[in-house]
């Protein structure tokens, strides 16, 4: 046990201590706490930037009615935008939006049946906003036009608009409400990229450690004091601590900047994280899917990363590990919209796929405990077996030199293994 | 109290590596091990360390079998770099004596005290990488011997170190050898073997084709070589019987000779020719010896 806890230190300690590892840990934490401050940001680089200057518009109105109608209609709608009347040319209002001194016009006109006619010319159709709330408005106008002509009362006119109610339930108890999914989407969401990045960096950096013993033949020295399959296990467990810690900084940074960006008025980032409705089941259900994705994967790679002799080869080697990982997202991604689909609970159950898959389904559904916990036996009892199996090819394939870079290595390491 | 090899064979699948392997080092001896490359010298220490099980054959250190329990007792240094090439010279000392069982603060000083016998204090805090070939080698020496193993295997010791360093290397494995450890090394540098080893093995392809105690190895050679310096040509000696082969230089020449009989009946042929001014009579060299076990193998 002692060998274990020295190498288990050492592959901690070393990682931890390097600067790559520090400068990472640091620029995720900013990042975390830019994100949480973003609209705030936003709003204060539009703010030194000038954007929010009022738009200017020059109409072109042939009907001679529709331009003082639209002006008020926008009024009333609180919009900052600035209406020009203009007698000018179309050529002349052109030159005049390619120099910016407008930033679009339109001319506006009713057709033979009395329907507005609007054309609208801007230098670029990148801004969406501007044209859509102007033809918003127009719309409403028409609306009041027709009405007129119809002899509706504005009332009238009211409850042809008005909007049904709908309100949706469920019928059993213990499931949940419509915004309890909706924050759970978020959560689950969140919590399924920490699980992805986290299996496929740490289990790469296991990989790429033990072909580094490996290609320095410092391995040589380490098998002659620990068993490998010790020293396999101490590098998994290192490595694993390390990712936790990481990830709890991560965590502890993502509760502060919430804690922080949700003091004094409520902004749009704390409205879409509401932690409120957070249970604490799908947070423990994310650890343990961490933890058992992690050491499904990092047991995988740390017995493909024991076949290859040079570091260059790691990714290669590790890179229809690196697939399955893929699939296991993509499947869980497309199931956020509708987690009741039968494929997912099928993949829910299957090891590589089950840290992602069965916690997409745990987190947004309600399902009975023997899912979840069947889905944990079943990987704990693939890890036991690829532990078992790694330790056998870890044991030949550390001793095998050369190049070697495909999975048919396997066979020849586990002969080596049994020598 | 010593090392024992009993017929050791080790074959992966059809290739046989290590070919009936028998020897025996004593406590406070230095074993010597010669072989081409690719001559299962790397195969056989990887079987003694018990990093690979022999296919037939046993392997005892002082009577037991060799596991990861007497790992502290063992000394290991590999024939290429095994070092963490971005750790720092002394926390990566401290790593792998710990492993061979120090605890922590034994392990630093233990450090510590040998980078300044090999005159390399100054290292401490560099990583692997920045040193030059021969101090990294310096570093893995150091790793080997910091435990005060009992059992020292040294693939390939001397590589890469320019001679002064040999020099101050080779006054440490005879200091360790004195105090009592036994010493197992292989090399393709004869002198180095001649001047460290009381016994060794010449193996090529597997085959172990001499071992023993060095004098008896050269003895039971059979070949002497004799060198002779005179003023006058002695290309017409090559004649006598008993001669094998003869090389000429400006001032003499140098025979092997199967025999002492041979070698006085070279010195009276050339003293009825003329005065001569040197006559020697040497023991062939391990570079002989080697070049022709292992040619007549080739041939």
């Amino acid at each position: 046990m002692r060998e274990f806890w020295i190498i288990f230190k050492q592959s901690f300690l070393t990682k931890a201590k390097t600067k790559s590892f520090f400068i990472t840990t640091l620029i995720m934490v900013a990042g975390i706490f830019l994100f949480a401050n973003l609209p705030t940001l936003m709003n204060t680089v539009s703010k030194v930037m000038g954007d929010s200057e009022e738009d200017v518009v020059a109409v072109l109105d042939e009907s001679g009615v529709l331009v003082d109608r639209l002006e008020a209609q926008l009024k009333q709608n609180n919009e900052a935008i600035t209406i020009e009347r203009s007698d000018e040319t179309t050529a002349q209002l052109k030159q005049r939006v390619e120099d910016e001194k407008i930033n679009a016009f339109i001319e506006l006109n009713f057709d033979a049946s009395n329907i507005i006619q609007a054309t609208y010319t801007t230098g670029s159709l990148v801004d969406q906003y501007l044209s859509s709330t102007l033809a918003d408005a127009l719309q409403s106008i028409q609306t009041e036009i027709n009405a007129e002509k119809l002899s509706l009362s504005g009332e009238q006119v009211a409850t042809l608009f008005a909007p049904i109610q709908f309100d949706k339930q469920n019928v059993s108890a213990s499931a949940k409400s419509e915004d309890e999914l909706n924050s759970a989407r978020v959560l689950v969401y969140v919590l399924m990229f920490v699980i992805y990045f986290a299996v496929i960096i740490y289990s790469s950096m296991i990989a790429t450690e033990v072909a580094t013993e490996k290609s320095s033949r410092v391995m040589e020295i380490l098998i002659s004091s620990v068993s490998p399959v010790k020293h396999m296990f101490a590098k998994v467990l290192g490595i694993g601590s390390l990712g936790i810690v990481q990830i709890l900084l991560y965590g502890a940074a993502g509760l502060l900047a919430y804690k922080l960006s949700s003091v004094g008025e409520e902004n749009d980032f704390s409205a879409f994280f509401s932690l409120e409705n957070l249970e604490v089941s799908t947070l423990v259900y994310a650890v343990v899917f961490f933890l058992l994705g992690y050491f499904l994967y990092a047991t995988l790679a740390a017995l493909l990363g024991s076949l290859v002799s040079r570091t260059e080869d790691v990714q290669q080697m590790i890179m229809p590990m690196s697939l399955l990982v893929v699939a296991a997202f993509i499947i869980a991604a497309t199931g956020l919209g509708n987690p009741e689909m039968g494929y997912l609970k099928i993949a829910s159950f299957i090891p590589f796929f089950t840290p992602l898959v069965m916690f997409l389904r745990v987190g947004m559904l309600d399902l009975p405990l023997w899912e979840p916990l069947l889905s944990i036996a079943i990987m704990v009892v693939t890890i036991s077996i690829l532990g078992w199996f790694g330790a056998k090819v870890y044991r030949g394939g550390v001793l095998m030199y050369g190049p070697s870079r495909s999975l048919k290595d396997l066979k020849k390491a586990i002969q080596l293994g049994k020598e | 109290m010593a090392l024992q090899l009993e017929q050791v064979t080790k074959r992966f699948g059809d290739f046989t590596a290590v070919d009936q392997l028998s020897l025996t080092v004593e406590e406070g001896m230095m074993y010597g091990f010669l072989g081409a490359n690719g001559a299962g010298k790397t195969t056989t220490f990887r079987m003694i360390l018990g990093l690979l099980t022999a296919t037939e054959g046993s392997i005892a250190w002082n009577g037991q079998k060799i596991s990861y329990a007497t790992s502290p007792q063992i000394g290991y240094l590999p024939e290429e770099r095994g070092l963490y090439p971005k750790m720092k010279v002394q926390e990566q000392l401290v790593f792998l004596g710990q492993l061979r069982g120090m605890n922590k603060s034994d392990a630093k000083n233990a450090a510590l005290k040998w980078l300044e016998r090999f005159e390399v204090p100054q290292n401490k805090n560099k990583k692997i990488e920045e040193l030059s070939k021969g101090n990294q080698q310096k570093i893995q020496v150091i790793a080997a011997l910091m435990h005060d193993p009992k059992l020292l295997i040294l693939d390939e010791p001397f590589s890469g170190l320019d001679p002064v360093n040999v020099e101050m290397l080779k006054k440490a494995i005879i200091d360790f050898r004195n105090s009592g450890a036994t010493i197992l090394f292989s090399s393709h540098r004869m002198d180095h073997v001649e001047e460290l080893c009381e016994q060794l093995s010449i193996i090529h392809h597997g085959q172990q084709l001499v071992s023993g105690k060095l004098r008896d190895v050269k003895r039971s050679f059979g070949k002497q070589n004799v060198r002779l310096r005179a003023d006058f040509p002695l290309s017409d000696l090559d004649s006598i019987q008993g001669v094998e082969t003869a090389h000429h230089s400006l001032d003499g020449a140098v025979f092997q000779v199967d025999n002492d009989e041979v070698a006085n009946q070279l010195l009276q042929a050339a003293l009825q020719k003329g005065p001569i001014r040197h006559f020697e009579i040497e023991e062939p060299s391990l570079q002989d010896i080697f070049i022709a076990k292992v040619g007549e193998e080739h041939a």
